[in-house]
């Protein structure tokens, strides 16, 4: 393809290709620091490329392709190229990881012990992850979290973490702006804006974590925490899983050890401080 | 070389592939569904590391995509054995079911059975009985159209197991010209020890023809042609060639049945008996650069040649003035 970026994210490799110049420099832009596969190979192929062949100059509109596709995806304007890399680089992960237990969730690691976040969209995992990313945890990933199956460790996938509305102000307010994208109005989910994880995270991407609490979070409500049961836990992430089924036993005993051997929580909170105050108490606890 | 090539050579002579693009030659697998196929003829060659891993997994996957068409298998079995009416497992799920040696690798996404087609009204409410669905709308053009016109009931899809299901009761559309005889492939359906049938070696091999090439535009065709050249490797003896040639004839699916046996002879080297595959043609040639239409991104190419396979399979299916009407009626509703 006329223009291409190659990424290593924690254990994954892409290639990324495109018809247009712009998503590409914008994505080149946020992954400043990232290294390119050293083996000059990749796992996944993403490609943006037109709808139809005339939408390269004709409102543009970018269908995002790669190794593995949705029939029915809905293409997206050239001015959300980066979003549209984005959502590739999930898509092959999603359909096509077969290697690792994928669940849908935010995972932040500090003193080689991995909280796991998970829940629905805007339960706020990708915020409280960020946040924590910047006091002192470090930011192992905001999208997917990687279990490997022969070891049970969390593997980090640090992406550039996916900023949605409110969110944007609360970061936005704590980080430099030299770590921050383009800010995309009028996406399919609002307005977004992507963030770079921190020079920490970055370093440590290849270094995996012991899996130490999962946490339901609930944004809007009176602070509350509740446990929660080992088979509503298993259900809850076999929902979150992109590859559970396709897995079939080897993602069984993978899920099971995950939840036999950790405990969960459910929290309710009305702000973010009070969610990362009850993150500090639950650290505390499990260090004790 | 381009990247099917590239592909195509690795399918052939695994050992023959050093240093390559290695990007190119994943997409292109991926993209024609031959990934895991590949994964297992280049087991234990030297690859770099992260291709050895891919693959590694793939071979891993191919066999939970195994379990899982042979359990979907016998759900339809369970689903329609008090009917009492035979069931005949086609295409992928047929050779992992009879472990064939075109099983190993093969991805499956539906599953693919034949009826006697007087049984069809039962058949397809033993199935909505036991969780199917239709896909469509079972009022529209597309259903009405599916019933009279085509060789299998519109899709169904399975409520919970999120799996489709393709009822044949014949291996082309009704509106082809050539009218294969479906009383004679179930007559002559073989039944494996577990219970399930599946066609007789030389019905596949025409069955597999028929669909590569007698019907639809050729996408993904390569997958299809492996099948092809690894059913006829483990069929080939001096008694099957007759065999195959006599039951090509009797469906009237000679021209294919030869077409099959020369290209995949041309792409992947088969062994084919001659006399069966014919002298070659000019159009083969196109049928190879169709076939080969795919780049080291997974894209498609040749777009002009494509179109052109694409007005065939339709030129293929139904006489003109019925391709006018179906075209206008997709075309304006």
């Amino acid at each position: 393809m006329r223009h291409r970026l190659a990424l290593q994210i924690g254990p994954v490799a892409f290639r990324i290709g495109s018809a247009w110049r712009a998503p590409l420099d914008a994505l080149a832009k946020l992954y400043a620091g990232y290294p390119a596969p050293a083996d000059g190979l990749c796992d996944f192929t993403v490609r943006l490329e037109p709808e139809r062949p005339w939408r390269l100059f004709l409102r543009p509109s970018v269908a995002i392709r790669g190794d593995y596709v949705l029939p029915d995806a809905a293409p997206l304007a050239l001015a959300h190229g980066l979003l549209a890399a984005e959502m590739g680089m999930n898509l092959q992960m999603a359909l096509g990881q077969k290697r690792h237990l994928l669940l849908h969730a935010a995972t932040v690691e500090k003193d080689g012990r991995a909280l796991i976040m998970t829940g629905e969209s805007g339960a706020g995992k990708s915020t409280l992850a960020a946040l924590l990313g910047e006091r002192g945890w470090r930011l192992m990933g905001d999208e997917f979290a990687l279990l490997d199956m022969a070891s049970g460790d969390l593997l980090p996938f640090p992406r550039a973490i996916s900023l949605k509305n409110g969110a944007i102000g609360v970061m936005e307010a704590e980080v430099g702006g030299d770590r921050f994208g383009p800010r995309l109005d009028g996406t399919p989910k609002g307005a977004i804006r992507h963030m770079r994880p921190n020079q920490e995270a970055l370093a440590r991407m290849s270094e995996a974590a012991k899996p130490a609490l999962i946490l339901f979070p609930r944004f809007g409500a009176a602070a509350a925490v509740r446990g929660v049961g080992q088979a509503e836990v298993f259900i809850r992430l076999t929902q979150a899983s992109t590859n559970y089924v396709a897995l079939g036993r080897r993602g069984f005993d993978a899920l099971t050890g995950l939840v036999r051997g950790t405990p969960a929580l459910a929290i309710d909170y009305p702000d973010a401080e009070t969610a990362i105050g009850l993150v500090e108490d639950f650290r505390r606890e499990l260090a004790a | 070389m381009t990247a099917a090539r590239l592909l195509v050579r690795a399918l052939r002579d695994p050992a023959s592939i050093g240093s390559c693009d290695w990007a190119g030659l994943v997409s292109a697998a991926r993209a024609e569904q031959l990934l895991a196929s590949l994964a297992f003829r280049m087991e234990g060659m030297a690859v770099p590391p992260r291709i050895a891993a891919l693959f590694e997994d793939a071979r891993r996957d191919a066999a939970q995509v195994r379990t899982q068409a042979l359990w979907e298998a016998e759900m339809a079995r369970r689903a329609l054995a008090p009917l009492g009416v035979p069931m005949i497992l086609m295409k992928g799920t047929a050779f992992h079911a009879a472990g064939l040696d075109a099983a190993i690798g093969r991805s499956v996404g539906d599953l693919d059975i034949m009826v006697p087609r007087a049984s069809l009204p039962a058949v397809e409410q033993a199935l909505l009985e036991a969780g199917w669905e239709h896909v469509k709308d079972s009022e529209g053009y597309d259903d009405s159209y599916y019933r009279r016109w085509m060789h299998e009931l519109p899709p169904l899809i399975h409520r919970t197991r999120d799996r489709m299901i393709d009822v044949h009761h014949t291996i082309l559309p009704l509106t082809a010209r050539p009218r294969p005889d479906a009383e004679a492939l179930i007559a002559d359906s073989m039944t494996l020890d577990n219970g399930l049938s599946i066609l007789s070696p030389a019905d596949m091999i025409v069955h597999a023809a028929a669909h590569l090439f007698a019907d639809g535009d050729l996408a993904g065709g390569l997958r299809n042609l492996w099948d092809i050249d690894r059913l006829l490797r483990e069929f080939a003896s001096d008694a099957f060639w007759p065999l195959l040639a006599e039951r090509a004839r009797l469906h009237q699916l000679h021209g294919p049945v030869s077409r099959a046996l020369r290209l995949a002879n041309r792409l992947y080297f088969t062994p084919v008996d001659r006399a069966v595959a014919g002298r070659a043609r000019l159009a083969d040639r196109l049928f190879e650069a169709r076939l080969l239409a795919r780049n080291g991104w997974g894209q498609e190419r040749r777009k002009a040649l494509r179109f052109t396979f694409y007005v065939r399979s339709h030129w293929l299916r139904m006489p003109p003035l019925m391709l006018a009407r179906h075209l206008w009626v997709k075309a304006t509703r």
